[in-house]
């Protein structure tokens, strides 16, 4: 018996699920492409609201939410002026485009990872199901999904959006469940003994308690979704991504370096602002102390 | 205990048991066994075991224990925090096992409130949020509720803190947004599980003023959980007693401290100030010499000389005290001619038969003649000396 040659006896089909994989794409097309025509839809009215307002008003929202993140007029001028950088290296259209797919993905990430992280907060049998799907999705490695949104979604935006939705949702579901079971048992024990009824407890109660460890999932969420658009770029998603692949394809370490500055000063702006929304009293105090300032 | 009081809240042979097991756990118990011993063999947890009690209407009933005695689970019994696992839970005549999930939610909205150890309040309301809390659920249109919470804020003694964060407030004055919270409902049952054992003692000592003194005007059923015996006696008409699950003793404080039914009793109230429970009745004597008011001063001086004392007590012919007669005002009354009614004191210290002790030490200090003990109608039942106080003390 040979021991250093392992027996391949278990030698999967793949050719067999590429198959079944495109079966699928063809049977299922009328929910696929009216699933693609949402998504799609989604990041296109993202990017008309984005593209309604005028440059100078983008830059002073930044600038305001800067101001009243930290009570501090040099930090929101600071964030006025990275995001007017990007504009001033022309990338300005791009970086919409990039915050439109950004946004939208973030928004269905949202939609559906904070109620999943309420009902697995609530339910230990939600939990062991739901718990090894998250590990799943943030350890799967991201380019095997992208194949299968490619053949069911074709390329475009709306493959863009749920990979990035797949990819992204998992801090939003965990620091929502993680927010409500840290709620202090003896405040949930007094809102049953007022005789609130269960959605009563979450609304009133839970989720405003468990608000600023949400917020920081949201963060966490919008960062795995910025970190995402050069990865969905490959399945055709336009914007700075796109930018940065198109100079790694031809070696042009210049544009590649502006294109690739750019998508992190957005993501810096996006995380600072997004750390600054209080959430609930708590969220706000660490925000404003000294040493937040440098995260 | 006095039968006649109307019984609103009623625990009967509640068991509750915790983990796996429990059908064998609860074989073990019936057979006797104590609950460590129960716990090593099934691993199962007895909290609660064969509880019997009644919480009377308008009253504050006090649940004492040791932690894990049982005694948040027996509070939390009477809300349906906690359901039992065995036995019933009655308000009124309505069973708490029997309600759904509606009934068991008007019931909570109703008709019981709570008041937390560690609060329960809800930081991200500001004090007013907070005490309206009960009447949101309920849907009370803001404008009533924030009404009624303010009314039940001031009582409190919160007026003007209203809009304030509870992270900002002391102990003391969370624990009265949360007392106020519990109020504000019109709930007829309080449930109070340990609110003053997070408070340093000074204010915890005019928090239990403060509860007595809204208790005094509002008369609600209050059921009280305390590790505390000084606490226990000084909040409670009626003291019960629990130890591993079980009930030990119920009584009023006094009789608590004069009988208790065992030396784990006797251990539980030996903490606690005697004469603050203890009433005169139980150390008073009965006079050993007695003079009518029309008999003579021979009459009273002989009386005297015979028991070997210095003063006798004087009585008309109902029994009612008249005074006290000392030896040298007798004496001087047979020189003069004088009857005993004009020579004796007549401004004796009397008081109640169920006067504290430590009530009537500062008179016993001051009087030089024992403190008589008489009844409404001024009938002498019998004489507390400094000495019966001095041995009560001890």
């Amino acid at each position: 018996m040979n021991f250093f040659d392992f027996p391949a006896f278990l030698r999967l089909d793949t050719a067999a699920i590429d198959g079944a994989v495109r079966g699928f794409a063809v049977r299922a097309a009328g929910p696929l492409s009216a699933i693609k025509a949402f998504l799609a839809g989604l990041v296109r009215l993202t990017g008309l609201l984005l593209d309604f307002i005028p440059w100078p008003v983008l830059l002073l929202l930044a600038g305001a939410l800067g101001w009243r993140s930290r009570r501090s007029w040099k930090r929101g001028a600071l964030y006025a002026a990275l995001l007017g950088l990007i504009g001033a290296l022309g990338l300005w259209e791009l970086m919409k485009v990039t915050l439109a797919v950004v946004l939208a993905s973030v928004l269905i990430a949202l939609v559906l990872g904070i109620p999943i992280g309420v009902l697995i907060s609530g339910s230990e049998r939600a939990n062991r199901i739901i718990r090894p799907l998250l590990d799943t999705m943030q350890t799967m490695p991201v380019f095997v999904y992208l194949i299968p949104a490619l053949l069911l979604f074709g390329t475009g935006s709306a493959s863009g959006v749920i990979a990035t939705v797949i990819y992204a949702v998992v801090p939003v579901i965990r620091l929502t469940s993680l927010g409500i079971r840290q709620v202090d048992r003896e405040v949930v024990e007094a809102a049953r003994a007022f005789g609130s009824t269960r959605w009563q407890t979450l609304r009133k109660v839970q989720i405003p308690q468990a608000m600023p460890t949400i917020m920081t999932g949201v963060n966490q969420t919008l960062m795995m979704a910025m970190a995402m658009v050069v990865t969905t770029s490959m399945i055709g998603v336009r914007g700075l991504g796109m930018e940065v692949l198109n100079a790694v394809n031809r070696i042009e370490i210049g544009r590649g370096l502006v294109a690739g500055g750019c998508v992190v000063i957005l993501a810096i702006v996006l995380d600072r602002l997004t750390q600054s929304i209080p959430g609930g009293k708590k969220g706000r105090g660490n925000g404003g102390d000294s040493n937040g300032a440098e995260r | 205990m006095a039968r006649s009081d109307e019984i609103l809240l009623r625990m009967e042979h509640v068991c509750k048991l915790y983990g796996p097991n429990r059908a064998e756990a609860a074989a073990m118990m019936r057979a006797g066994a104590d609950k460590e011993a129960v716990y090593q063999a099934t691993g199962c947890t007895v909290a609660l075991w064969d509880v019997n009690l009644a919480i009377p209407k308008g009253k504050v009933f006090v649940i004492i224990g040791l932690s894990g005695s049982g005694k948040s689970t027996a509070v939390r019994c009477f809300n349906r925090l906690t359901a039992p696992t065995e036995g019933r839970v009655l308000y009124g005549a309505q069973d708490l096992r029997e309600m759904d999930r509606r009934d068991l939610l008007a019931y909570r909205r109703d008709k019981v409130s709570m008041v937390f150890q560690s609060f329960g309040l809800m930081s991200h309301r500001d004090v007013l949020g907070n005490a309206a809390y009960g009447l949101e659920v309920r849907g009370v249109p803001r404008a009533e509720r924030e009404k009624q919470a303010m009314k039940y804020l001031a009582m409190v003694g919160l007026e003007g803190w209203e809009h304030q964060s509870c992270d900002q407030l002391s102990g003391g004055m969370r624990q009265r947004v949360g007392i106020a919270r519990a109020l504000a409902g019109g709930s007829e049952v309080l449930l109070m599980d340990e609110p003053f054992s997070a408070l340093d003692p000074l204010v915890r000592r005019d928090m239990q003023y403060e509860l007595l003194k809204i208790q005094h005007k509002l008369k609600r059923t209050i059921v009280f959980i305390t590790h505390d015996i000084d606490e226990a006696f000084k909040m409670g008409d009626t003291v019960c007693i629990m130890k591993d699950g079980r009930v030990v003793q119920v009584g009023t404080p006094e009789e608590l401290t004069v009988r208790p039914a065992d030396d784990y009793v006797r251990s539980f109230v030996g903490g606690a100030d005697r004469t603050r429970v203890v009433s005169v009745s139980n150390i008073m004597i009965t006079p050993s010499s007695i003079v009518r008011v029309h008999d003579g001063a021979e009459q009273a001086i002989r009386e005297m000389r015979n028991n070997g004392l210095s003063s006798v007590v004087v009585i008309d012919d109902e029994l009612r005290l008249v005074g006290m007669l000392s030896i040298d005002e007798a004496l001087r009354a047979r020189q003069t001619g004088q009857s005993i009614a004009d020579a004796l004191h007549a401004e004796l210290v009397t008081v109640a038969p169920d006067t504290r002790i430590a009530d009537v030490i500062p008179a016993a200090t001051e009087a030089k003649l024992p403190i008589a003990v008489v009844d409404e109608e001024n009938v002498l039942l019998g004489l507390v000396t400094k000495a019966a106080i001095l041995a009560a003390l001890l």
